[in-house]
């Protein structure tokens, strides 16, 4: 813009003067170009010289206009971001003129758009971070619209801090996997320490990988209400991590004796002061703390063509992520006949599987589109993704691979999905399965860096974005001192970096090292567990051997006596092998991927280990991409994981 | 017999059980046992107790946990004859703490008991989880506290 101005300044006077030059010889005829040019040297007009004078004229008011059309428009954007900037600072100075002595109330809550509008003028610019400063300027006018009196900041904050406290020492935001296991880590390392969880979901912190899998295998009807889930060895448990008695309540936090741990459900963080160390919630309450670890996680990606389709196609259209999602989806599933996936990844290939699963009874069709060659196929190579397509398919699922959503439409009732290639899909309902949009809303306020890359907030490879604040979970984009800058989205790794934010919260000053692990089970018999970088673009290596009938995960947890893949390494010690009595029988695969390990390649290192129908073997491909060696023979490094036996 | 195809960037072998059978040549660096970074088993290299080790659950952090954490450290270093002969009053603590909270900690003969014999075997324990220490530390994603029977 003002390279432009500069330049139009330049130019202006010498079109001027080459116009009126112009003008003056169209006048006369006979025109010579020797007299014209040595008064314009540095303008070169594109049209041609002498009879182009009125071209000359209208191109020179064609900039003039551009340029002055520019200026205003830079000089309007400039001045409206001046006023949000203005508009923004009355607010925040409106919010703490409830905890502060106000100055001034002249204000009644009716006039209230009368004093912003007034703030925005008075307020200064550079004021100082919204915190404790009486300023004059904050003309007092009521900022929680509830509020219908004058406020008195005595009695007021006083009912706040028996309400909620106004100060926790530690704040986890977020309340999912990471913030659950960094209050675990907290409370374990700090005797008496007093933790607040804030979260916007209505629940307290649950697990997710029950919800796309084994939540949709329950006998029990009343599954949707309980959240109570069988595991394959029978024992029951809900997908909640602790029971509500775990909890303390928010209000009791400061008093407790020996501290504990609150949820604040249903409340949003909407503003973070780093240098006042608080943050501020969608109520206008204001938290301080001393540590802070953000794990807000991520909300679900959806398709372009979705959000544009129209009202009618969204309330046909699931995103699915939380226990609201999931219960929806029940329902929904239930009364329709036909319903299709959007995506070929983790949640997408199991939700179809379990719903697949479904159809067998009720005889909905399961369809799922996804735009690779077959399911995974970002994770799995080639061979091993069209096998696991043929087993996608197995359990009752209609598979359109290479598939690129052109448009949805909503007609009859029914939704049309018009593909690029020409095919057209009806179905009653759309689970869109697409990606995680990480959720970094936090990082303008606090001022945090969020990565370009891999979305999320970057962090060290502590996991430390500033020097009280840590990020855990899906949100966290941090730095592997192994395998490099990273994001990753499993639930392990939540509880891996939440772990580890928690110990570092505490003092402990550790990177992040221990590999987190992940799972996907595709059916009962296809069942995988993975480490490290996991991406089909790399050249990988598959060590392979036929697989018997106890090679499935069903055997695999019911051996173990445990329902969660990542936990049956630790109660792994405290199980006797269990002795099988007669050899299973073996069960012919008629292709040849019953089960290995698949190592992935990056310059020749091995930075991820598949163990494909192979499992309690975790300990061994963590050391062997904790060690980062070049291994010249990989056959070798598959012997160390003894496929061939249980 | 073993053998391989290439499906273009990948390659994939296929092995029997006996060309498995002679033992690996592959070099694995040998680990270092003071390693800060490291995950640590229920003991810690300088002797005290991991309270965030996985294997605990939740019973160092939940509403009992200082109580657990008191009589667990009275019994670890306990130096009686009867190991932990003199932490009776800390466990009952414990009890009478974990009997308010039956969802949290279910009051079953076991439940406490396994307490008992995980102290009571301290040299078995601490051997389990070191040896197999890169497995003990899987990060727990259950709360054991949670298993109904």
């Amino acid at each position: 813009m003002l390279k432009c101005r500069t330049v139009c300044k330049k130019i202006a006077p010498l079109a001027r003067a080459s116009s009126t030059l112009c003008r003056q010889n169209v006048r006369r005829t006979g025109m010579k170009h020797g007299r014209i040019l040595p008064h314009v040297p540095a303008v070169n007009m594109a049209t041609g010289p002498a009879g182009a004078s009125r071209q000359n004229q209208f191109y020179v008011l064609l900039v003039g206009a551009t340029c002055l059309g520019g200026t205003i428009y830079t000089y309007q954007t400039v001045t409206g971001a001046q006023k949000r900037y203005d508009e923004r600072f009355a607010v925040l100075h409106q919010a703490t003129s409830e905890e502060i002595a106000p100055s001034t109330q002249t204000e009644s809550p009716a006039a209230e758009a009368i004093g912003t509008a007034e703030a925005v003028s008075q307020s200064e610019p550079q004021a100082a971070p919204a915190a404790e400063e009486p300023s004059p300027l904050s003309t007092g006018a009521e900022a929680a619209p509830s509020e219908t009196t004058e406020p008195l900041p005595g009695p007021d904050s006083a009912l706040a801090s028996l309400k909620l406290p106004s100060h926790a020492p530690y704040l986890l935001i977020g309340g999912g996997t990471a913030s659950f296991a960094a209050a675990r880590s907290i409370r374990a390392r700090d005797p008496g320490a007093r933790v607040l969880i804030v979260t916007d979901e209505p629940d307290l912190p649950y697990m997710r990988p029950p919800l796309s899998k084994e939540l949709w295998f329950a006998d029990d009807p009343a599954v949707t209400d309980t959240l109570r889930f069988k595991q394959w060895n029978g024992k029951e448990r809900s997908i909640y991590f602790q029971p509500p008695s775990f909890y303390i309540s928010p209000e009791e936090l400061s008093s407790a004796e020996n501290g504990g741990v609150a949820v604040f459900t249903g409340r949003k963080v909407v503003h973070m002061d780093v240098r006042g160390n608080k943050v501020q919630l969608d109520d206008n309450t204001e938290i301080s703390y001393d540590k802070c670890l953000i794990a807000t996680g991520g909300v679900p990606r959806n398709l372009q063509v979705l959000e544009r389709a129209g009202e009618e196609v969204l309330n046909k259209t699931t995103l699915f992520r939380k226990i609201e999602d999931f219960r929806s989806l029940d329902k929904v599933s239930r009364n329709i006949k036909s319903i299709a996936v959007i995506g070929g990844g983790f949640l997408g290939s199991e939700l179809s599987c379990a719903l697949g699963r479904r159809s067998q009874d009720s005889g909905l069709e399961v369809i799922q589109m996804f735009p690779e060659k077959g399911n995974m196929g970002k994770v799995l190579p080639e061979y091993l993704s069209n096998w696991t397509t043929d087993k996608v398919k197995k359990e009752g699922v209609k598979v359109i691979s290479e598939a690129l959503v052109k448009s949805v439409t909503c007609k009859d009732d029914q939704l049309e999905i018009q593909l690029k290639d020409g095919r057209l899909v009806k179905t009653d309902h759309i689970v869109a399965a697409v990606g995680l949009e990480p959720n970094v809303d936090l990082a303008k306020s606090a001022g945090l860096e969020v990565d370009s890359d891999f979305g999320g907030f970057r962090v060290n490879a502590e996991l430390q974005a500033r020097s009280n604040i840590w990020v855990a979970g899906d949100a966290a984009c941090f730095y592997d001192i192994r395998l490099g800058r990273r994001r990753v989205e499993h639930h392990d790794h939540a509880v891996v970096s939440g772990r580890l934010a928690g110990e570092n919260m505490t003092g402990a000053n550790k990177p992040y090292w221990h590999q987190s692990m992940f799972w996907s089970d595709l059916g009962p018999d296809v069942g995988y567990e993975a480490i490290g970088i996991v991406d089909s673009s790399l050249p990988t290596v598959g060590v392979f051997a036929k697989a018997t009938a106890k090679d499935t995960p069903k055997a695999a947890t019911e051996q173990s006596g445990t329902g969660i893949r990542s936990e049956s390494e630790t109660e792994e010690v405290a199980l006797s092998p269990v002795a099988s009595t007669t050899p299973a029988p073996a069960v012919t695969h008629k292709d040849d991927y019953g089960k290995g390990v698949i190592f992935y390649l990056r310059d020749k290192v091995v930075v991820g280990i598949i163990l494909w129908n192979v499992f309690n073997r975790m300990p061994i491909a963590r050391k062997i991409i904790k060690d980062g060696e070049e291994h010249t023979d990989l056959n070798e490094v598959a012997k160390l994981f003894n496929i061939h036996e249980d | 017999m073993s053998y391989c195809k290439q499906e273009g960037k990948d390659r994939v072998i296929f092995v029997t059980k006996e060309d498995h059978e002679a033992p690996s040549n592959a070099e694995l660096v040998a680990d270092d046992p003071n390693d800060p970074y490291e995950e640590h088993g229920l003991i810690l290299p300088n002797g005290d107790i991991n309270w965030n080790c996985p294997c605990l659950g939740g019973m160092a952090s939940g509403p009992c946990g200082s109580q657990f954490k008191e009589a667990f450290s009275c019994f670890h270093y306990s130096t009686e004859e009867v190991k932990g002969s003199e932490c009776i009053d800390h466990f009952r603590n414990m009890q009478e703490c974990m009997q308010k909270f039956p969802e949290l900690y279910p009051q079953e003969d076991e439940k406490e008991s396994s307490n008992q014999p995980e102290a009571s075997s301290g040299s078995d324990s601490v051997a389990a989880p070191t040896e197999s220490s890169a497995s003990a530390q899987e990060s727990d994603s259950v709360p054991d506290n949670q298993d109904a029977s």
